[in-house]
């Protein structure tokens, strides 16, 4: 029975049941991953996307893939890409996890070389990398390192369509254009699947699986300005929040340097990794006085924060002297065109400047979740029980941008997260497959369980008067931009959380106007914006509750960090809305740990 | 953007096609008026998001914005293209829109046509790397020149504005694999890591899977990434003939 007009509630008696072993919930570079695994290994594998997959964000991402492949440079070693990634997280990056991408980092990147990644190439015909923020050899001691494998400026484009391609030849199931709305929770706290609907028919049914991974990926769309596409908006976050497990870090967002000023769209950090730099009005090359060392490839809070603090003071580019500029020209065209082709485009698209002559006008964008849903590092999902350890949900997995293995801490270096996407992707697929072989024994879900994940979904269809979503949405996203962007103080927060509980309790008063079944977007905003809500509140919460700056989280009435009470991970419930704090692993399982130090660059 | 702000227009005549088969009614242009902020050069895509804020029923696809997802491929003023990153100073006759749906595929609803078609062909060529051979650890060594054969040929974002620009695809949409497949079948035919040229080339070989394309370069004038499935059609119809002799 497909959603009508009619406005009739669903109940669990009226869903289609498909059943699978392993259910992955996202088409991008994580969520294909995980089911590449699953599928090679011969299980019942479903990829429900509400995008066709390769429209997934991943396609989006430029610059590359970080990875101690010792390409550039034979003496490359993962420790150092370690290092730099705990230093990078402000130290609250788990160094268990750190550890385990780095070391692995190499056979994924590899594995993704042997199914036809068309990497970019060096002289002697291996991988290309280039230099990004936040890379050093030799803990820091030898200088800047190019880390970061490339295929032109569309690694992530590259790395989609490679996955893609390699789960048709696995013969994974794709139900494209699904939206999954809510998790199928059991008596025992269990996820036993997910309701979700076909958008092409609007026919909802509750997809059942023994394991259900969320690879949602982020939630920019949170904010007004962002480098994230439109559909990024937090719906496994949302799901996972109100299924009533946590989410840790959520105030931890990237606002990253170089969005195209006006429009948020990226150009990526790869430009200045090719030698391009960021000047003020004066035309003054800013960053040799903030980082010294590193100068543009500080890493990215710090060079955002820089930016900011450049416009604020007045030396401000442009008729309202609100962004700077990113000099490219310099360059010549021989660079521009073979290693930054994609960026040419954007930039005369958005920007209306061709790179190869004049700079590009660059604002700080919402870039990336350093938080999310908290897993191990076999992507299951993490809840705190209430003397606080941890305990494993049975039957829900996460990862890619949606998850927080917390490899990023505080502050994610370029090139982290698509690592972060197929290590952890693969990792949560093994771990389901030798669950499986073992034998997974879910308790079954009650009609009540069924209904419970109904609710959302029957509110918004049976809706007949109420709040515009689009009003709604946009009321949202201005708040946290004003609020909770890239300098944050308590006073405006407080009237930010205040203002967001009035835009929750118009949230729960939507009004979808069009019921219609066949590929109604109006539903899927209506629903979106549900999410939102939930990951506008978490991090509106936790960012006015960490009372210190650390990372991507600056504020200007704590601005040190406090090692005594914040070396802490945050979590987050949606019932209580409050805050309490996770230990950070400090247990790497083959180096020494490293120790907080001041993070200069 | 000089253009619009020197024109100075702030009311954009969008018409755009609607149909949705549930409703029983037939297919139908419904005329919208939007005012657009003056002097800003905006992108069809942010039209038809200011469209939809007046009817939330108008459907269509879009993810990116930026151009590189392929969602939302349409009919602009009679040429196919992204609505994303057509502007509109580039798009508008006047200050009239026609906004249809990709021609030649079946429609589910206003823009947003059945794919199925396209893709299933993309998957007959077999759209992924071949190669049997036993794996060295590290990488599969290309050189900077083998690697240069791929540029122009990796880059498609399958939005289908090529196809459905292609007469040949129109009237053979099941037999004809059209442009975009061709091309990605050209990228695996070039590619030094990949084994099965020869099967590659095998599967082509039919009447029409290649030859059917008449070189009529519609797929070339609107492909948004810049890319020439013409040429790439060109090149295996010369391999072909070359393995013949
Ligand atoms: C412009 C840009 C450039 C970037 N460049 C880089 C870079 O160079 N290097 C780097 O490491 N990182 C980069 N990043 C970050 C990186 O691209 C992302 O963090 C990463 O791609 C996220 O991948 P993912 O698999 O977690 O999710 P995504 O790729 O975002 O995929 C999410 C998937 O979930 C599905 N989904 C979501 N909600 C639902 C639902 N309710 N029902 C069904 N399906 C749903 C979507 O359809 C989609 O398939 C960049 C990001 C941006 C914005
Ligand atoms: S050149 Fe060939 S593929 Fe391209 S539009 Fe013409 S017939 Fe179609
Ligand atoms: S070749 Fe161009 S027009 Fe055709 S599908 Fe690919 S990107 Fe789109
Ligand atoms: S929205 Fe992605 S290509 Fe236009």
């Amino acid at each position: 029975m497909a959603m009508n007009g009619k406005g009739e509630e669903l109940d669990a008696s009226k869903l289609k049941v498909l059943e699978f072993d392993g259910i992955v919930v996202g088409g991008g570079g994580s969520g294909l991953m995980a089911s590449l695994q699953l599928a090679q290994s011969g299980f019942k594998t479903a990829v429900v996307s509400k995008v066709f997959p390769t429209r997934s964000h991943t396609v989006s991402a430029q610059g590359g893939i970080t990875c101690a492949i010792q390409s550039a440079d034979p003496d490359d070693d993962w420790r150092w890409h370690m290092y730099d990634t705990v230093k990078g997280s402000d130290f609250i990056g788990d160094q268990d996890s750190i550890e385990y991408m780095c070391q692995e980092g190499p056979k994924a990147v590899f594995e993704l070389e042997h199914m036809g990644l068309p990497f970019s190439r060096t002289e002697e015909g291996k991988i290309y990398q280039r230099a990004f923020g936040g890379q050093s050899k030799d803990y820091g001691k030898g200088g800047q390192a190019e880390r970061t494998c490339a295929a032109a400026d569309r690694t992530g484009h590259a790395l989609l369509h490679t996955l893609y391609q390699a789960n048709l030849k696995a013969g994974t199931n794709f139900l494209s254009e699904w939206f999954a709305v809510d998790l199928v929770k059991n008596g025992d706290n269990q996820v036993v699947g997910v309701i979700a609907f076909e958008i092409e028919t609007g026919e909802p049914y509750f997809l059942k699986s023994k394991a259900t991974v969320l690879a949602t990926g982020g939630a920019g769309r949170i904010y007004q300005t962002t480098s994230n596409a439109m559909i990024n908006t937090g719906d496994g976050t949302g799901m996972v929040l109100r299924a009533g497990f946590p989410v840790q870090d959520m105030e931890m967002w990237q606002f990253h340097p170089t969005g195209i000023y006006g429009h948020g769209t990226l150009v990526t950090e790869g430009c200045r990794g090719e030698g391009g730099y960021l000047v003020n009005k004066d035309g003054e090359r800013f960053m040799e006085r903030y980082a010294p060392n590193y100068k543009d490839l500080a890493s990215r809070d710090v060079v955002a924060r820089s930016m900011m603090l450049e416009i604020l003071e007045g030396r401000g580019c442009g008729p309202d002297a609100d962004h700077v500029y990113l000099k490219l020209d310099h360059l010549g065209p021989e660079i521009v065109h073979k290693r930054l082709p994609g960026i040419t485009e954007l930039s005369k698209t958005f920007a209306h400047v061709d790179p190869v002559e004049h700079p590009i006008p660059v604002v700080p964008t919402c870039h990336y979740a350093m938080g999310g849903i908290p897993t191990n590092v076999h992507g299951q999902v993490l809840t705190q029980a209430t003397d606080g350890t941890d305990n494993v949900v049975h039957g829900l997995y996460a990862a890619g941008e949606a998850a927080c293995v917390s490899v990023h801490g505080g502050n994610r270096l370029g090139g982290n997260s698509l690592l972060d996407l197929i290590v952890f992707g693969r990792s949560a697929g093994l771990h389901i497959e030798n669950a499986l072989k073992d034998g997974i024994t879910l308790s079954k879900a009650t009609n009540d369980d069924i209904d419970q994940a109904l609710v959302n979904l029957n509110r918004v269809n049976i809706s007949s008067t109420g709040e515009d979503v689009a009003n709604v949405k946009s009321e949202l996203q201005k708040n946290m931009q004003l609020n909770f962007g890239v300098f944050r103080t308590g006073d405006l927060m407080e009237k930010g959380l205040v203002e967001l509980e009035n835009i929750r309790e118009k949230t729960q008063n939507i009004h979808l106007t069009d019921k219609s079944s066949r590929f109604n977007t109006a539903r899927v905003e209506a629903l979106e914006l549900l999410n939102l809500i939930e990951v506008a509140q978490a991090t509106a919460v936790c960012a006015n509750e960490r009372k210190e700056s650390r990372g991507a989280h600056a504020r200007d009435d704590f601005q040190e960090r406090d090692d005594d009470n914040w070396l802490k991970h945050s979590i987050y419930f949606a019932d209580t809305k409050e805050v309490t704090k996770r230990d950070v692993n400090f247990r790497p399982k083959t180096v020494q740990a490293f120790q907080p130090i001041v993070r200069s660059y | 953007m000089d253009a619009i702000a020197s024109k100075s227009i702030s009311s954009i005549n969008l018409s755009i096609y609607r149909y949705d088969p549930d409703s029983g009614k037939k297919p139908y242009m419904q005329d919208l008026s939007i005012d657009i902020p003056e002097g800003q050069d905006i992108m069809v895509l942010d039209l038809l998001n200011m469209a939809k804020e007046q009817d939330p029923s108008i459907s269509f696809r879009r993810s990116c914005g930026e151009g590189v997802c392929g969602s939302d491929g349409m009919n602009i003023n009679g040429k196919n293209g992204l609505g994303c990153i057509t502007p509109l100073s580039e798009a508008l006759k006047g200050n009239k829109i026609v906004l249809r749906p990709l021609p030649g595929l079946p429609v589910i609803k206003d823009l947003i046509v059945d794919m199925k078609q396209f893709v299933d062909q993309y998957k007959k060529i077999k759209p992924y790397l071949i190669n049997d051979e036993e794996k060295p650890e590290r990488e599969i060594k290309q050189t900077v020149e083998e690697r240069e054969k791929l540029d122009g040929l990796y880059e498609c974002i399958m939005c289908g504005c090529c196809s459905t620009a292609c007469p040949s695809f129109w009237w053979n949409p099941d037999k004809f694999l059209g442009p975009a497949a061709l091309l990605q079948a050209h990228r695996f035919i070039s590619d030094s890591r990949d084994t099965a040229t020869d099967e590659r080339l095998d599967q082509l070989e039919d009447a029409f899977s290649v030859f059917k394309c008449h070189g009529i370069m519609n797929c070339v004038s609107v492909c948004p990434k810049g890319l020439n499935p013409t040429k790439a059609i060109n090149e295996i119809k010369k391999k072909l003939v070359k393995r013949a002799l």
